[in-house]
């Protein structure tokens, strides 16, 4: 039975130019470039130094708190350690590797004997030292998400509901690695010690619904697939729990705090990879879409793979590109250069060359409130721009603008064409920049009135 | 490998792409809403019901033009607000208003209320009813005075030329149930084939240009629903005259401009609350008040003023109808009340 949340668009979804087409695997590139933050958390510490020889699978790059180990991903030797662009704005350091093309896999790869055997505990160590995260874009380390989520969970809930435009590559896994997905459910289903695991789907998979519940049969796996509504953000992860299970998560919350916890289709993959195989996250499956692409494509590509490379092997960009996104194109990152790497969270890279973005001179809200009766997490968008626009920093706050997730979904249906969320993204800086700024000035007054204590003593 | 250097990337906040809806088409759709009713107009009043609209557009459009340039701000004509705001405020005005008058309720509408608050959004009431209002109170004899039925305005000339006559809700006012029954039946006033305004005597085509704005989501169904259903249930059941309240409740919604401006008026974006709840209140409000003056006013027509009334309340109702914060369900608003 579809289910429904609140608010969200309905967008062309885009995806007739590549939903048909299989997963190619790239010609390995002659060079790729890791950057050390591909998750959640702080950035890695680089293992490796310019000239050291590296394998598939080594761990070139060890975590610090929140965040998930780097792996090579592929054979060679290291060129050089330094800062680069990546995805995400900015550079980044980064361990340049280049490919000898000999594809030796690492000692450090082990497949366990018997991945049915393992104890909890090893199964999430595994999935730690496999360095899996996020693979939807949120690229939160999984491990972790698994560790708090054990004892609290009781929906585990797959996320195949790809509803950005564009995005296929969890639909060709579907098609072409169903019993990947089948076989990860299983074991998170044994990590989380639920009996069933749910696998939500944008109805407009069928094929891939039904692809997976031929496996399910086949192995008469704990898994349901749950076809859901096609409407945009149906993959966002509060959304999908409320999709599924009809509870919401509250402000500021996690999914575990309703007793879910949420995992991308490829996520999964990576898990069944690393508890069957021991391989770490070290390829990523990359939609190249979009109308500035001579020829679109879903490539299977190492991560590290320099962006141009996957261009090229599109047949390159049509004249009058005027923009690159590493990402769907309501929540991706634009990007100023091609000179990107592939990530753990890219799941697409998108260039356009025709009038997508429909910018008008100077916007004019028309209140109409549409931006309202979209917004998922129930904000009122138009309010909030007002606010952010004059730097009203304590109605930007009592206007929740800290739960707004930045989907998008207001300003792809204002007609007025308002720059909402670039506005949403400003403002919630200045409420940080403000509870930064309110903490600073009562420490220092509480260091000042103790000083003085001490004095009249 | 080929150079991607060169590419001019213009790198922006997402989302990356937009719906193919704009303000122009939304305008757009409204205007497409208002012609059936202007065509029946034309039928029942002759040509002078086109060229006021005409001449009242112009005016409009003029204004906005010639504000914006003279206080060097960017053009905003090719929105099309203007053209509504312009075929409203012809709406609204009896079919022998002289061209220049329209004009001057154009300047009221779109300078006055409009443009000096801000231009298109931020208008605090609506600006064709409060054209409507100028005029009525400058120029009372002449917003007040109806050709008959069946009768067909000059194009040039003045009230003096034609033959008037009372409108229902003159009937009604005086409670001369009688008198309205023996000139006008329910099914005239359905179809419109009565005295009033320039655009609202049809109510089946207003309907008609309403459900079209519902189905193109230009508007929500909530305003005009609960806009009507009240005036219907006040009058259904508080009838007067020796009318039964069924009957006082069919020639109550469908005289005067209550689907003119159910549909077109209250329904403007910048003068009605953003949430459905909201519009639900602020249709419920309008009813109120139209029926109030309607019953007690000294005017027989409450529609232009209960919405001018109601538009000034929008910034309270929508203060108080915000969406209930994501995540927070009612038992744990309660708690928080406790504590």
């Amino acid at each position: 039975m579809a289910q429904a949340f609140f608010g969200g668009v309905h967008p062309n979804d885009m995806k007739a130019a590549t939903n048909e087409k299989a997963i190619e695997q790239l010609a390995p590139p002659a060079e790729v470039v890791i950057p050390m933050s591909m998750h959640f958390g702080a950035p890695c510490t680089p293992l490796v130094k310019a000239g050291d020889h590296v394998k598939v699978g080594q761990k070139i790059g060890e975590f610090r708190g929140l965040g998930a180990p780097i792996h090579a991903s592929v054979s060679g030797t290291v060129k050089v350690v330094e800062p680069r662009p990546y995805s995400m704005g900015g550079n980044i350091t980064s361990v340049v590797i280049e490919n000898d093309f000999q594809d030796e896999l690492s000692e450090e790869v082990k497949a366990p004997a018997d991945p049915d055997a393992l104890t909890v505990d090893e199964m999430v160590e595994i999935v730690k030292n496999a360095g899996i995260v996020g693979m939807g874009g949120a690229t939160f380390p999984t491990h972790v998400k698994i560790s708090g989520g054990i004892g609290k969970v009781d929906t585990v809930i797959i996320n195949g509901a790809e509803c950005e435009p564009y995005i296929t590559g969890d639909h060709r896994t579907m098609l072409e690695r169903p019993e990947e997905i089948i076989g990860g459910c299983k074991y998170l289903a044994k990590m989380f010690g639920v009996d069933k695991v749910v696998i939500g789907v944008e109805d407009n998979k069928q094929n891939g619904i039904d692809a997976m519940n031929k496996v399910i049969a086949e192995q008469k796996a704990p898994v349901v697939v749950e076809p859901l509504h096609c409407r945009y953000p149906q993959g966002g992860e509060k959304q999908l729990c409320q999709a599924i299970t009809g509870k919401q998560v509250p402000p500021g919350g996690l999914p575990s705090n309703i007793g879910c916890a949420v995992f991308n289709i490829n996520t999964t993959c990576a898990i069944f990879r690393a508890i069957t195989q021991g391989m770490p996250v070290v390829r990523k499956i990359v939609t190249v879409s979009g109308s500035g692409i001579i020829e679109p494509k879903n490539i299977e590509c190492p991560i590290g793979t320099p962006v141009s490379c996957l261009l090229d092997a599109c047949g390159g960009v049509k004249d009058g590109t005027y923009k690159l996104i590493a990402g769907g194109p309501m929540m991706g990152m634009a990007q100023y250069t091609a000179d990107i790497p592939v990530a753990k969270g890219t799941g697409a890279i998108l260039a356009f060359c025709e009038n997508e973005e429909q910018t008008v001179e100077n916007p004019q809200c028309i209140r109409c409130g549409k931006c309202v009766a979209a917004c998922p997490v129930h904000l009122e968008p138009l309010f909030m721009y007002q606010y952010a626009s004059k730097g009203m920093v304590d109605e930007l706050n009592a206007a929740n603008i800290m739960d707004c997730m930045e989907c998008g979904a207001c300003a792809y249906t204002c007609p007025a064409r308002m720059h909402l969320t670039h506005m949403f993204k400003y403002g919630k800086q200045l409420v940080k920049n403000k509870m930064a700024a309110d903490k600073a000035a009562a420490e220092a007054k509480k260091a000042a009135e103790e000083k003085k204590e001490a004095v009249n003593k | 490998m080929t150079d991607y250097k060169n590419l001019k990337l213009i790198a922006t906040s997402n989302p990356h792409i937009r719906s193919s809806e704009t303000t122009r088409s939304i305008m757009l759709d409204v205007i497409i809403a208002m012609v059936p009713a202007l065509v029946w107009s034309v039928f029942c009043f002759g040509l002078k019901a086109l060229t006021l609209t005409v001449v009242s557009v112009l005016g409009c459009v003029f204004w906005e033009w010639l504000y914006r340039k003279l206080m060097k701000k960017p053009q905003s004509v090719g929105d099309l607000s203007a053209v509504v705001t312009g075929m409203l405020l012809a709406f609204v005005c009896p079919v022998t208003t002289p061209y220049w008058m329209v004009i001057i309720g154009g300047f009221f509408s779109i300078v006055v209320v409009k443009q000096l608050f801000g231009g298109i959004g931020k208008n605090f009431v609506n600006p064709a009813l409060a054209g409507r209002a100028f005029l009525l109170g400058s120029y009372a004899g002449v917003m007040t005075s109806w050709i008959a039925p069946g009768e067909k305005a000059p194009l040039f000339g003045s009230t003096a030329d034609v033959v008037t006559a009372a409108t229902p809700l003159l009937y009604m006012k005086n409670g001369d149930m009688e008198g309205l029954k023996s000139t006008f039946s329910v099914m005239d006033m359905f179809l419109g084939k009565t005295g009033g305004s320039l655009g609202e005597i049809s109510a089946l085509l207003l309907l008609v240009g309403g459900a079209y704005l519902i189905w193109r989501k230009v508007i929500n169904w909530q305003t005009p629903v609960a806009y009507i259903a009240t005036v219907a249930v006040l009058t259904f059941l508080f009838p007067k005259g020796s009318a039964s309240g069924l009957e006082w409740m069919l020639y109550s919604i469908f005289g005067g401009g209550l689907f003119l401006g159910a549909f077109f008026m209250a329904t403007d974006y910048a003068t009605s609350p953003v949430t459905k709840k909201g519009q639900l209140i602020f249709g419920i409000g309008c009813g109120l008040f139209t029926v109030l003056i309607r019953y007690f006013g000294s005017y027989n027509e409450g529609v232009c003023y209960s919405i001018m009334v109601m538009n000034l309340f929008v910034p309270l109702i929508d203060k108080y109808t915000k969406p209930v914060r994501f995540g927070v369900v009612k038992s744990d608003k309660k708690e928080a009340a406790a504590k």
